[in-house]
């Protein structure tokens, strides 16, 4: 029980300091891509570092909101990574929070973060919070039918579980129902963690803006907290997408042979989504604002047939 | 004497005497006599309910020598439930009404507000202990009634008497289906106890009638749309303590009836009658936060809110019908546990939240958000109450709304087991249509609390405003207690409401089996989830960040402008207001709002390159209410100038018409033996 405890608090730790190295991958696979030669991929440690040792600017119009939100948004995200099944699965934290849990706390990161962008008072933050809970909303019903469609699977809306019942029968990972709501939890990611073609993490062109307009005010080490936490929700879908569809390496005992494995395994979902993702961006062009719903509706429609499939195919 | 009787007259003497006092005493010793009138009530019947809950006792108290067929209550635990939600919103209401009517002092009728206030409370209480068809009716009307009037105390602004003859057109067309389906359930005898209710055997096609019936009374007190129009009229004018309590507890009575009647008295039916009340609820959930996203009026939004939420509570209660009759008792518990815990969950949040608006409006005597701002520095404990009420009711872990639209949410995955594939991919739409709720009033109160208290003040009230006195401060801070309390401890929450159920219209006597972390054993769903451990597990890590930030990264901080592209000076017009705000969901859902603009532009008679002014004007109207609503008022409007007619306003007529009418009286008395 002792080493379970231990373990989720590893994966957790191994999360956090994996994330920004996956971001890191990204971008230099994206400038391979494009015939760059691009930075390396522990480039992300070094800002991180950097901005950690800079001073901050602090609006006057700013409240106590904009000074707690960088730590909920890093402390939620980073529970979240606690919960979700990094390396091993079932974990004793199954119990404290399922896929729900997790996708509300995710929310609840985006809820500070809106706020505190509006706080300071200026159009960006305003326009870039507005954006940001447009999108974050029109992403929930996508969310909730995926989680609807493996729940429906697994009986049970555990992550463990999830993983557990999906290694226990091969077969349904290849189901249509599994295969369309992963299509479905690809876009949603997509947006939620403001990639292209919903928003350009590159760029800080300020009307096309989402994420970067609403964080404009942040400096130092609260914006190093803001971009590690959302380099962390990054892998954290990374990680419910590579886990829960496809969950062989993951350690179903804890032994270190197990648990190496698990960590083969990882290290290859991640480089598979992480070149996906950058193939994805290096191909399309960034939606206009509000050709954005209409991509996150076809997301809808994909949920939409794999709970529908899993229903008409038992 | 028992102690629950003792409690019932506690609360029933001390509600009497805070009314008369509202109508003797004047001056500040009166408002203090009817708020402790009130707040002693409040508690007792909170004590009450807490009493019958915990030891399972049951009240029962007849006076069939009072005229007609007697007065007849009796607490269950369905009872007992919802005396434990009147008593936590009225008690909180009792002691924010105490500082918040002070400055009606001279303005409005503090008697009417007083005694009137007493008086719903009262009601309130009497009727969830209601046994027969007559006490039941007649406290429901005591109700309606003076929610009219307190409804009306603000008699002179804009559009208070329209809103209140609105409510009291719709609430008694609602009390029209009411009598009418009593009538049905017992046979035409209205001296019909609940028991012989129960007992009573119809046809199917009656039971329909009733529960139709039902649905459209009950309906319209919940504030189901599209019976909803008169909410977000008559909540927002309302004094904002009556504001709490009309959508915290009084809209929860159509809920209380409608578990009454379909559930205990009909013993549930066929699963349509689920699925009408599921799809009724999808709908107004959608559609409340829909229209709430477009208000930029802080009360009328909060309104819109309570549309929305009656809607989860709908959800939650008719998948607990649906799977009742499908066969499945332990979903069907979940699913009525879901909807009262969201009941009482929503009694506090929004309670919470109508109590902040209040304090708001006290102190900037605005409820319009773009005239609002930079509270959050003015009155600083009225921001951080109304953050988590808005956190709260955007279902944010780990606070109460969370724990209840989990709960939802997982009885709507338990859909899969139905062997009916239609209602298996309904539940499925309704978990879509929920999430999408929920996303959305994140949105939504992002926009509310965003606005009305971040950034810059955008009028010169708001710059002015100061924090509100003590008493408001209480009330507010009682109901954040609750949010929090009844958010983190659903293992002690679930088990009580599951013993709430126990027995009602078939379901297991014994409580399901919750332990300790929430999981539930219903046969194929499991989930599993503590919102204490996240809670504590989200301050420990936001803790832990903060001691090693300190440790490592640098500590330096400088105060400086907002960034504003070069321009020096920042003023609130830079500001993003809250119909910018809420603009891209506008534009998104463009086909339903169907918004009318209108721009005209006043060029510059040399040249239209220069501007001289700009109007520009967009509204959105709830489109369908007017397709609904229109031709029934018309009709209504064309058979009254007809039965006008009759109305000649000659003696002799009149005189004419009550002899035919005796007369045909006695016919008929004489035909009929």
């Amino acid at each position: 029980m002792t080493a379970a405890f231990v373990m989720a608090a590893a994966q957790g730790l191994l999360a956090l300091f994996l994330a920004p190295g996956v971001v890191g991958l990204i971008r230099w696979l994206k400038a391979r891509l494009q015939n760059r030669r691009g930075a390396p991929a522990w480039q992300p440690y070094r800002e991180l570092r950097k901005l950690f040792q800079k001073e901050i600017v602090v609006s006057r119009n700013a409240s106590w909101l904009f000074h707690l939100a960088p730590f909920v948004v890093f402390a939620s995200t980073l529970m979240v990574a606690v919960l979700v099944p990094v390396l091993a699965a079932p974990l004793p934290v199954d119990r404290i929070g399922d896929l729900l849990v997790v996708v509300y706390l995710l929310l609840l990161g985006t809820f500070f973060l809106a706020l505190a962008g509006l706080d300071p008072g200026s159009a960006f933050g305003g326009m870039g919070a507005s954006r940001e809970v447009t999108v974050a909303a029109l992403a929930e019903p996508t969310l909730a039918l995926a989680i609807f469609a493996l729940a429906r699977g697994a009986g049970s809306t555990n992550l463990g579980e999830i993983a557990a019942r999906t290694m226990a029968d091969p077969l349904s990972a290849v189901s249509p129902g599994h295969l369309l709501a992963f299509a479905a939890l690809f876009i949603v990611m997509l947006a939620e963690t403001g990639r292209l073609p919903v928003d350009n993490p590159a760029t800080h062109l300020e009307l096309t803006m989402i994420h970067e307009a609403m964080i404009l005010e942040y400096s130092g080490r609260y914006l190093a907290l803001i971009e590690w936490a959302s380099a962390l929700k990054l892998l954290v879908f990374f990680v419910l997408l590579g886990n829960l569809f496809v969950p062989w390496g993951l350690a179903t005992a804890l032994t270190p042979g197990a648990v190496a494995t698990a960590a083969g395994a990882l290290a290859l979902k991640l480089g598979v989504l992480a070149v996906a993702v950058a193939v994805l961006e290096t191909r399309v062009a960034k939606l206009r604002l509000f050709r954005v719903p209409e991509l996150l509706s076809a997301s809808f429609v994909l949920a939409l047939l794999a709970v529908t499939s899993s229903f008409l195919l038992r | 004497m028992a102690p629950e009787l003792l409690l019932l007259a506690l609360s029933v003497a001390s509600y009497a005497v805070g009314a008369l006092a509202a109508l003797i005493v004047r001056g500040m010793v009166g408002r203090a006599l009817v708020a402790v009138g009130a707040l002693v009530g409040s508690l007792a019947t909170l004590a009450l309910g807490a009493w019958c809950l915990a030891t399972g006792a049951t009240l029962a108290f007849a006076a069939p020598w009072l005229p007609l067929t007697g007065l007849a209550l009796r607490a269950d635990g369905l009872s007992a439930f919802f005396l434990v939600v009147v008593g936590l919103g009225g008690a909180a209401a009792s002691v924010y009404g105490f500082g918040y009517s002070a400055h009606y002092d001279g303005r409005y009728s503090l008697r009417l507000l007083g005694a009137m206030f007493n008086v719903l409370l009262l009601s309130l209480a009497i009727q969830v202990l209601a046994d027969n068809a007559l006490t039941f009716l007649v406290t429901w009307e005591a109700m309606s009634l003076s929610a009219y009037l307190l409804v009306l105390v603000e008699h002179d602004q804009h559009g208070t008497v329209r809103a209140a003859n609105w409510y009291l057109a719709v609430t008694h067309a609602g009390f029209a289906a009411l009598v009418a389906a009593f009538l049905v359930l017992a046979g035409g005898d209205m001296t019909g106890s609940f028991a012989a209710m129960r007992s009573a055997t119809l046809p199917p096609a009656t039971r329909n009638v009733v529960f139709l019936l039902a649905l459209v009374g009950f309906g319209t007190k919940a504030g189901v749309i599209p019976l909803h129009v008169w909410l977000p009229m008559a909540h927002p004018v309302a004094p904002s303590h009556v504001s709490a309590l009309l959508s915290g507890v009084v809209i929860k009575m159509g809920v209380y009836g409608l578990m009454r009647v379909a559930l205990d008295l009909l013993g549930g039916g066929p699963p349509w009658w689920g699925g009408v009340v599921l799809g009724l609820g999808a709908v107004s959930a959608l559609l409340g936060v829909l229209y709430a996203l477009m208000e930029h009026d802080l009360k009328r939004l909060l309104a819109y809110h309570s549309v929305e939420n009656v809607g989860i509570i709908l959800l939650g209660v008719g998948a607990g019908l649906m799977f009742q009759s499908y066969g499945l008792p332990g979903l069907a518990t979940l699913g009525f546990i879901a909807g009262l815990y969201h009941t009482l969950n929503h009694a506090c949040f929004k309670g919470l939240l109508f109590l902040g608006a209040g304090s708001v409006l006290y102190a900037t005597h605005t409820r319009n958000m773009e005239q609002l701002g930079g509270l959050i520095s003015r009155m600083p404990r009225t921001a951080a109450c109304f953050l988590v009420g808005a956190a709260a009711i955007s279902a944010l872990p780990p606070l109460n709304g969370f724990a209840s639209e989990w709960l939802v949410f997982q009885t709507l995955m338990g859909g899969a087991l139905v062997p009916h594939p239609e209602a298996a991919i309904g539940m499925a739409i309704a978990v879509a249509m929920l999430a999408l709720t929920s996303g959305l009033a994140v949105a939504c109160f992002v926009k509310a609390f965003g606005i009305t208290f971040l950034a810059l003040p955008r009028s010169a009230e708001a710059e002015r405003a100061r924090e509100v006195p003590a008493s408001m401060q209480v009330g507010m801070l009682v109901l954040v207690g609750m949010c929090v309390a009844l958010g983190l401890t659903p293992f002690l929450v679930v088990p009580v409401l599951s013993r709430a159920l126990a027995g009602l219209g078939g379901l297991p006597l014994t409580p399901i089996g919750f332990s300790l972390r929430l999981p539930f054993s219903v046969s194929g769903v499991t989930g599993e989830m503590s919102p204490l451990l996240v809670g504590v597990g989200v301050l420990l890590l936001g803790t832990l960040t903060a001691v090693v930030l300190r440790g490592v990264a640098d500590r330096r901080l400088r105060i400086g402008d907002t960034w504003g592209c070069g321009r020096v000076g920042q003023t609130p017009r830079m500001e993003y207001t809250a119909t910018a705000f809420a603009e891209p969901l506008r534009r998104v859902f463009a086909e339903l709002y169907r918004p009318t603009e209108d721009l005209s532009i006043d060029f510059h008679p040399k040249s239209k390159y220069f501007v001289r002014s700009i109007a520009y004007r967009s509204e959105v109207e709830p489109w369908f209410e007017r397709l609904l609503y229109t031709p029934l008022l018309s009709a209504l409007r064309g058979a009254a100038v007809r039965v006008r007619q009759v109305q000649a306003g000659s003696l002799h007529l009149y005189l004419a018409y009550m002899t035919i009418a005796l007369l045909a009286l006695l016919v008929v008395a004489r035909w009929s033996r």
